[in-house]
């Protein structure tokens, strides 16, 4: 029978990841529109708590023990054992996130199930079909595409932050289903976990983001950038620039190769707006940029260009936010 | 025995020239565009070219691409890798990424490696599952979100070290096995002039889809399975309030519109 599939991610303390619960608002709210049934997957060494997280999204949900996925890499792990309870007979849609775990899992299902794939979606809606909307060319464009009549798995991986998470009315059933057989993809070994400093407040789904670039300077500017973080209750930020010079740990990249992130409040400082960070946060609602420069190209992108100093700015900034909060 | 690897290379529209655009078939006009090597790919090249300094190794390109980009290619080869493989067939264009992955895996079926690299994503398409995709279909295990890659030949492993939100797991596979890097990778090497001299002499080898034993009833773009139905220009965002003016004007400003949108 047709139905819809959402493979979920947990968090290293076993919880729900933010993009699946989005990615299960958005299974649900498509099962309705297209009149099929929706179903979370959560594959885990202990997926319980994020199974059950995941039903006050889902009306159902697959809870999967999977004991190696507790020193093993995820992706083929997951793919495997949801490709065993997926039931392809008819039309299926899968949904994945767009991030590294959630392309693991979509490449090696496209692999393993032959469907078809559309990735990095921005929206995904259902008229007579899955509509996917894609942000392509830098942001320049959006391009709204769909599958061919008569596919049969379709796999779309969508951006986290593309849906904004709603629990069900009613909370759905888990059903724990002990995974059967051996694997036949070799899962790579985990053989060691390495803590990496500084990695503080994520900002995949900070609600304020406050980023520093080349104008920051070093490691000193961005300990300006942390406090106004600190202040507005936010996470840092950065560009590749400021991540290669070393400033700043990768986890914190904004733009093409780091993470597309939406918050609320983008505060951008000393960040010029090349094409290659725009990508990343452009959809910000509200993006406020201190740049010396009046003619930096992120002025075409935000709300406010505060022409200045960042450190005088910054600081002053710093004075009355201070003062506001007493 | 020296390590082969290969590592693949895509040929998109300069994200930097900022010219892409589609065709009236809602295809990628690739003449509007001048084209380079995808730069997460160009990351995975740099370490294929660390390893091949370090310990020895044969590094191979491999692309799925229409015949000129043959001269995109030549750049890898002024870096540093040894060959190309390119394969490249009238019927592949329009191809999905299901196809993609089909045709690639077919290439890679025909070669003997050890290590085959793939970039994070790619600029054009941002999809990212290529690398998964091919793992699954060679049944070869998948070491993505590479910070670091150490092969060990006499072993037959290779070692990732793969971003996690709290840092790295360090992830171990038999080879041959499927990469996916990273930028931490490191920033990729110039071609040196003689590099760019001696690119001329390297092998490109050309290979239609019945060269690695497919057809375009199989894959290609009249199978492909997506379709791009329509498109749309994003709204545009209204004009930037310039603030300029001393700092603490320039504070209370900003102070003002956090309090005007309640972000504050």
């Amino acid at each position: 029978m047709a139905g819809i599939w959402v493979v979920a991610e947990t968090n290293p303390d076993g919880s729900l990841a933010r993009s699946s619960s989005e990615l299960g608002t958005l299974g649900r709210t498509l099962a309705e529109a297209s009149g099929v049934a929706a179903t979370g997957i959560v594959v885990a060494a202990d997926p319980d708590a994020a199974a059950a997280e995941l039903a006050t999204y889902l009306p159902a949900v697959i809870a999967i023990p999977e004991p190696a996925a507790a020193d093993h890499a995820w992706g083929q792990l997951a793919a495997e054992r949801a490709a065993a309870v997926i039931d392809a007979s008819g039309p299926t849609l899968i949904l994945a996130s767009a991030g590294p775990d959630g392309r693991d899992v979509a490449g090696s299902l496209l692999a393993l199930l032959d469907g078809a794939a559309l990735v990095n979606a921005t929206a995904v809606a259902w008229s007579d079909g899955e509509s996917v909307e894609m942000s392509v060319f830098g942001g320049k464009l959006i391009t709204i595409s769909g599958f061919v009549d008569g596919t049969g798995v379709r796999i779309i991986t969508v951006r986290p932050n593309a849906v904004n998470p709603e629990p069900a009315q009613q909370p759905g059933g888990v059903e724990r289903r002990a995974p059967s057989g051996s694997t036949t993809l070799p899962a790579a070994a985990i053989v060691d976990r390495l803590e990496s400093e500084g990695a503080a407040v994520s900002i995949d789904d900070a609600r304020v983001i406050v980023a520093g670039g080349r104008g920051t300077g070093g490691e000193q500017g961005f300990e300006l950038v942390e406090e106004i973080a600190g202040l507005l209750g936010g996470a840092v930020g950065a560009t590749r620039a400021a991540v290669d010079s070393g400033w700043i740990p990768y986890a914190q990249q904004i733009g093409q190769t780091g993470k597309i992130v939406k918050p609320r409040l983008y505060l951008a400082m000393g960040i010029s707006g090349a094409i290659q960070h725009k990508v990343g946060m452009q959809t910000s609602e509200t993006i406020i940029a201190v740049n010396r420069d009046p003619d930096a190209p992120i002025a075409e992108f935000a709300d406010m260009l505060v022409v200045g100093d960042l450190f005088e700015v910054g600081r002053a900034l710093v004075t009355e936010l201070k003062a506001r909060k007493g | 025995m020296a390590l082969r690897i290969v590592v693949l290379t895509k040929p998109v529209p300069d994200p930097a020239a900022a010219a892409e655009k589609l065709g009236s078939d809602n295809r990628l006009d690739r003449a509007a565009s001048p084209a380079v090597i995808n730069g997460n790919d160009e990351y995975t090249l740099e370490a294929a070219l660390q390893i091949a300094d370090a310990q020895g190794a044969e590094v191979t390109l491999l692309a799925m691409a229409p015949p000129g980009a043959v001269e995109t290619m030549r750049k890898g080869l002024a870096m540093g890798a040894h060959r190309g493989v390119l394969v490249t067939d009238p019927a592949l264009a329009g191809s999905d990424v299901a196809s993609t992955i089909k045709v690639l895996a077919a290439a890679l079926r025909q070669m003997e490696f050890d290590l085959v690299f793939a970039g994070f994503d790619t600029s054009d398409g941002v999809g990212g599952i290529v690398g998964a995709g091919l793992a699954a279909a060679l049944q070869l295990p998948l070491l993505s979100s590479a910070a670091r890659i150490e092969p060990n030949v006499e072993a037959g492993m290779v070692r990732v070290r793969r971003i996690s939100p709290t840092g790295f797991d360090v992830l171990e596979a038999r080879l041959p096995a499927i990469v996916v890097g990273t930028q931490l990778l490191g920033a990729p090497r110039y071609p040196s002039l003689k590099g760019i001299m001696g690119a001329r002499q390297k092998e490109i080898v050309q290979q239609s889809l019945a060269d690695i034993g497919l057809s375009g009833g199989e894959v290609g773009g009249a199978q492909a399975r997506t379709l791009v139905t329509g498109r749309r220009t994003p709204p545009a965002r209204s004009a930037a309030t310039i603030v300029k003016g001393p700092p603490d004007e320039a504070a209370r400003a900003i102070v003002a519109l956090l309090v005007e949108r309640r972000l504050i």
